[in-house]
This record gives C-alpha cells, structure tokens and sequence, in this order.
C-alpha cells in the first residue's frame, strides 16, 4: 500500500524583519489510504503549516511533499489550483462555507470551479452531502445551518468527485463538544470508507478517533503515538 | 458565473440597491442625451444638416477689429461668393443669408428665421423653389402648418413644400426661400448674416483659400462652435453628462470594491479549494456586467418611454445614438470601475483561510 500524502524532511522557515521562524523543522510523514493521523501540539507549533504543505498552499524551504506518488514541490500556481480541486480537500476551524451558495452548491463547488457541469457537479455533490448524512438539507444556505452541520458540508465537499485526501485544521475548534464528536465520528466514518484525513487538534478526546498521533513541538515532531497500517510501504526515507 | 448568479440571488436586496442606482443615473444621463440631442437640433440642425446636401465647407467673411468670424458677423456680397467659387478646390459656391422675419398662417404671426438662397441652390433642402418654401417642424407645431399649406409675408403668400425637423436655427424655426421669393415678400436681408456654401474636392486648402479670397472656411461641424449660444447650452449639457458617467464608474467601482472586501474571507477559501484568480475575476465581471445591462438597461427603458411621451413639449432626440450609445458608455465606464475593484481579488492569499486557526 502506497502512502497517499508523504512529507520528506520537509521544513519551512519564516523570514519576517522580526526575524526568522523555523516554523517546521525537518518533518517526516506517511498518511496511507484509510487512516485518521491527529496532528497535535501547541499554539504556533507548526500544525497550519504543516498543512499548508501538504495542501500546496505555501512552499517548503527544504524537502520534498508528495500527493499520490509525485512531488508538488515547485508545481506552477495553476497546478497547485487544479491539484486542490481534483485531489486534495480542506476543512477549516470555519467561515468554510461560501454564503451565496445551497450546501449542494457548496459541497459541489470544487467539480463546478474545475469545470464540470453545475447540473453533474450537483449531482456529485448530493452524493458527498449523502455520505456525511446531510442530503435533506442539500437546498439550504449556511445561515441556515447549525455549526456541526456546515462543518459536515465542508467534509462532504472536500470529499466530493472521487477524491481521497482531507487535510482538515482544527475542524471542530468553533464547536461544542458534543458537536465536535459528532463531526469527528463523520471524518472517521469517511476514513473507514477509504480516505485518508490529516487532522490537526489540540483536544486530545478527538486525537482518540486517530489510528496515529502525531506530537509538534516547536516544529519538529516529538513523539508518534500509534501503529503504520499493515501493507505500509515505507521508503528509507519515511519514518513516521 | 456560476459564483456571480448566485451571489445575485442571495444578496438581491443589496444588488437591487446598487442596479437602481445605475438605472436612476442611466435614466438622467439618457435624458440629457436626447434632451441636448433636442435642443441641439433646435439650435443648429439648419446647419449642422448642411452636409447631408453635399456642404463640405462655410466661407464667412473677415471680422470687423473687436469681432469673432462666424455666423455673428459675417457678410458675404454675391461677387465674394462668385469669386469664391472660382477657387482652386472648390467645385461650386452658393450664397445664403440670414434674416429675422414674421409669418402669419391663418391670420395668427409667428417669428421665423429665413434661410434664403439661390433659386436651384444644391444646399437647400429639396422643395425650395420660387414660390415654394420648407418650414421647420416647430412651426408646424406652434402655427398647426402642414405640407400645402400657404403662409404669408406681408401680403406675399407661399406655399409650404414640405414641413423638416432639421429646419431649425437658434431655437427658432426656419423657413427656407429663394432670393426672389424673400425679395416679394419683403425679407430684409441687406445688413443681416451672409455667406458663401462650398462644396469642395480633396485639393482644397482653407489656408490658401483664406489668402486668395479673404475669407474663412470651415466646416459646417467646426462652424457650430461660432455660435455662441450653441456653445453655451451644449457645454454644460456635455460636461453634466460627463460628469453622471464618471459618478456611475466611481458608484459601481466603490461598490464593488466593498463587496470585495467584504468577500475576502469567502475568497481565500475559494482559492484554498482550487478557485483560480482568473476564475474569480471573469466570473465577478460576468456578475458587474449582469447588473449594469439590468440597471442600465431599465434605466434607458424609462428615459426613452418618457422622452418619447415627452416629445411633444419639449425637444427630445430618441434614436440609438441617444440611448444605446449612453448605455453602452455606462457599461464600459461601470466595468472599469469593477475591474480596478477586482484587482483585489488576486491579492487575496489562500493561506489566509487557514488563518482562522492560527
Ligand atoms: N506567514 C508567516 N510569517 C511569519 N511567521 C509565520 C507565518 N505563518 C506562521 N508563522 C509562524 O510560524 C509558527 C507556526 O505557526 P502555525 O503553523 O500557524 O502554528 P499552529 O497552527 O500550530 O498554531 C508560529 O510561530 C507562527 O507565528
Ligand atoms: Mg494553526
């Protein structure tokens, strides 16, 4: 089993005039198809960076991310673009959501924006919102959903076509408790239906839905908590 | 669009706000431009119409010391214009004078500006021939005079060949005749304006012109400017409609400058799930583009029903190029204001959705 997002030694360093933060350093990680990796660790630790990386939203200053099998390092902004809208999603802490747009509309937003469709992308995206529970409430705006509800949106349009890798940061951190387990249980039912999710989170409870924890600390893991799947190919270079 | 409709449709009240703002300018600029376009024919169309008769070029003579050429203060004798003719590059000169005069139709008098001309003169309009004259519409609205009628100078009677919306001059209607016509119905010409209508080839030269006859030509379009009370009325109705343009590019621009910001949370996640910024920008083009044909377009609407229901009162122009064109200036004018607005859009940074968690 090949990983579906591979970090090598990456790290990212920050210049600012107040001077240089090495918010990532060095880091290594495999997230293999099926699998729930938490990403903890304390304010400023590195986490948004880390996924930031793994998105292709920012560029490492060393080391190499992969999606798939192949190096999106150096990829021109417009691939990077296709690449988030074809095979990567992400779940933020909120304001997810575009307000103008159905949760259908939401949830088939990548498909509409690389070009499908609005009547196929529509159709994927009731399917996506079915897979999260929400497919009654596919004709309602944002606003007139709960908190939980528009973060299963989220998921169900970072899952939405046939993609396979959600990178979410702190998805449950402008919940409740009750709310956060629940949209916890949803990203932990799509693992177990095949996705890898990349989840970042300082509340240790929703670390406990994880197969691996992974520990940050000034930008450089301390300390993995749990086991590779069984059939985890890992190159020399992957050590997480 | 597909961003673009469905903002439309869930912030219609603010969009409705916004598009009756452009309708409301729209509506006064199309208004002003058929009104100007009105008045302007009332106040020169005698003139400005010249070319259509194959006038390419208006001799007026040399001011006297303290005077401006032009219509004013030109007088032209009949042997300037003869030798006016005999000019190189210029294929056939015609005189014209210009007299205030009283006509009376049915016993009722009104004033009347009388164009008069040679007998089988290429610039007056077809009709003119003795006894025959062409009024302008004004008179036919104020005196109720039709196409047959006869109207009488004095006691000389003639009879109205056709009835023109162009016969106007200086907001007065016209009344063309031919020399000996004026002369029977006592049209005092001696004193008031004359001067020579040329037409011309590509050989002529107003400068060699000026020197060989000592007199000025210009165009019957660059000649409107001499008249000073054209000048006057036509400037500020320009610069009004100058000025709503600029305020409905600076109006639309503003707005969707704020929509922007406003937005730009909404836009970082776009661009994090892979919206490209050339995406982002057509697609809120497509969306400046909607609101302004929307706006404009029943801005235009109501201005053309209302200038044409207004037709009859005051001097109103309804044609494409005193609605269309105006429209089509809004909307170009309006997009480059959204587009400067729009710039924004590329600044936004996708990493700032993640910002939130931060
Ligand atoms: N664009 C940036 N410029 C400068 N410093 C940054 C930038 N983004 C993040 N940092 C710094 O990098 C470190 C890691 O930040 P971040 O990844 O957001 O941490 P976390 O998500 O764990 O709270 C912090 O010290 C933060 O201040
Ligand atoms: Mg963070």
């Amino acid at each position: 089993m090949k990983p579906t997002l591979e970090l090598r030694h990456v790290s990212k360093t920050h210049t600012s005039p107040a001077g240089d933060v090495h918010a990532l350093r060095e880091v290594d990680l495999a997230l293999y198809p099926g699998e729930l990796v938490a990403v903890m660790g304390p304010s400023g630790s590195g986490k948004s960076t880390l996924l930031n990386m793994a998105g292709g939203l920012d560029a490492p200053t060393s080391g190499d991310v992969l999606v798939g099998g192949a190096s999106i390092v150096g990829l021109p902004q417009r691939e990077m673009a296709a690449l988030r809208r074809t095979r990567v999603g992400f779940v933020f802490q909120d304001l997810n959501l575009v307000p103008a747009l159905t949760a259908a509309e939401n949830a088939a937003l990548p498909l509409e924006l690389d070009g499908l469709s609005t009547r196929d992308a529509r159709k994927a995206g009731i399917a996506a919102l079915a897979s999260v529970g929400l497919e009654d409430l596919a004709d309602r705006y944002p606003e007139e959903m709960s908190g939980g509800q528009q973060q299963r949106v989220a998921i169900a349009r970072s899952l939405v076509g046939d993609r396979s890798l959600v990178l979410a940061d702190e998805p449950t951190g402008a919940l409740d408790s009750v709310t956060g387990e629940e949209v916890l249980m949803v990203l932990r039912d799509r693992c177990d239906a095949g996705a890898a999710v990349l989840l970042v989170t300082h509340d240790s409870r929703h670390a406990s839905w994880a197969d691996r924890i992974v520990n940050l600390r000034d930008g450089a893991v301390v300390d993995v908590v749990g086991d590779l799947p069984e059939g985890a190919e890992t190159s020399e270079q992957v050590t997480s | 669009m597909f961003l673009g409709s469905r903002d439309l449709r869930h912030a219609k009240g603010r969009f409705a706000l916004i598009g009756g703002v452009v309708a409301l300018i729209t509506l006064l600029v199309v208004m002003l431009t058929g009104l100007a376009a009105g008045l302007g024919r009332e106040s020169v169309a005698a003139v400005s119409t010249m070319p259509d008769r194959g006038v390419s070029q208006i001799a007026f003579s040399q001011p006297a010391q303290g005077q401006k050429v032009g219509f004013d203060s030109s007088r032209v004798a009949s042997s300037a214009v003869k030798d006016a003719a005999d000019q190189p590059g210029v294929t056939e000169a015609t005189s014209l004078a210009i007299a205030q005069s009283r006509v009376s139709v049915d016993g009722v008098r009104s004033a009347v500006t009388v164009f008069v001309v040679e007998d089988g003169s290429f610039a007056a309009p077809s009709g003119v021939r003795p006894g025959s004259v062409v009024v302008g519409s004004g008179l036919g609205k104020d005196a109720n005079v039709a196409a047959g009628d006869s109207i009488t100078f004095g006691d000389k009677s003639v009879r109205v060949q056709a009835v023109s919306d162009d016969a106007s001059y200086q907001h007065v209607p016209v009344v063309w005749m031919t020399q000996a016509d004026a002369k029977a119905a006592g049209v005092q010409t001696a004193g008031g304006t004359s001067l020579a209508l040329l037409k011309t080839d590509g050989s002529f030269d107003a400068a060699a012109f000026e020197k060989q006859s000592d007199l000025v030509a210009m165009t019957p379009n660059d000649s409107l400017s001499t008249i000073s009370a054209y000048q006057a009325e036509n400037g500020s109705l320009t610069l009004m409609r100058v000025m709503l343009m600029l305020v409905s590019a600076l109006v639309v621009g503003a707005f969707f400058t704020i929509w922007t910001i406003q937005r730009t949370k909404d836009l970082a996640v776009l661009k994090a799930i892979g919206a490209r910024t050339s995406y982002l920008v057509r697609d809120a083009l497509g969306q400046a583009a909607i609101l302004l044909l929307i706006g404009g377009g029943l801005g235009t609407l109501i201005a053309t029903v209302g200038g044409l229901l207004a037709r009859d009162v005051v001097p109103f122009v309804v044609s494409p190029t005193t609605t269309l064109v105006p429209l089509v200036l809004l909307m170009v004018l309006g997009l480059l204001g959204a587009l400067v607005s729009l710039r924004r859009i590329a600044t936004v940074d996708p990493n700032s959705a993640l910002g939130a968690a931060r």
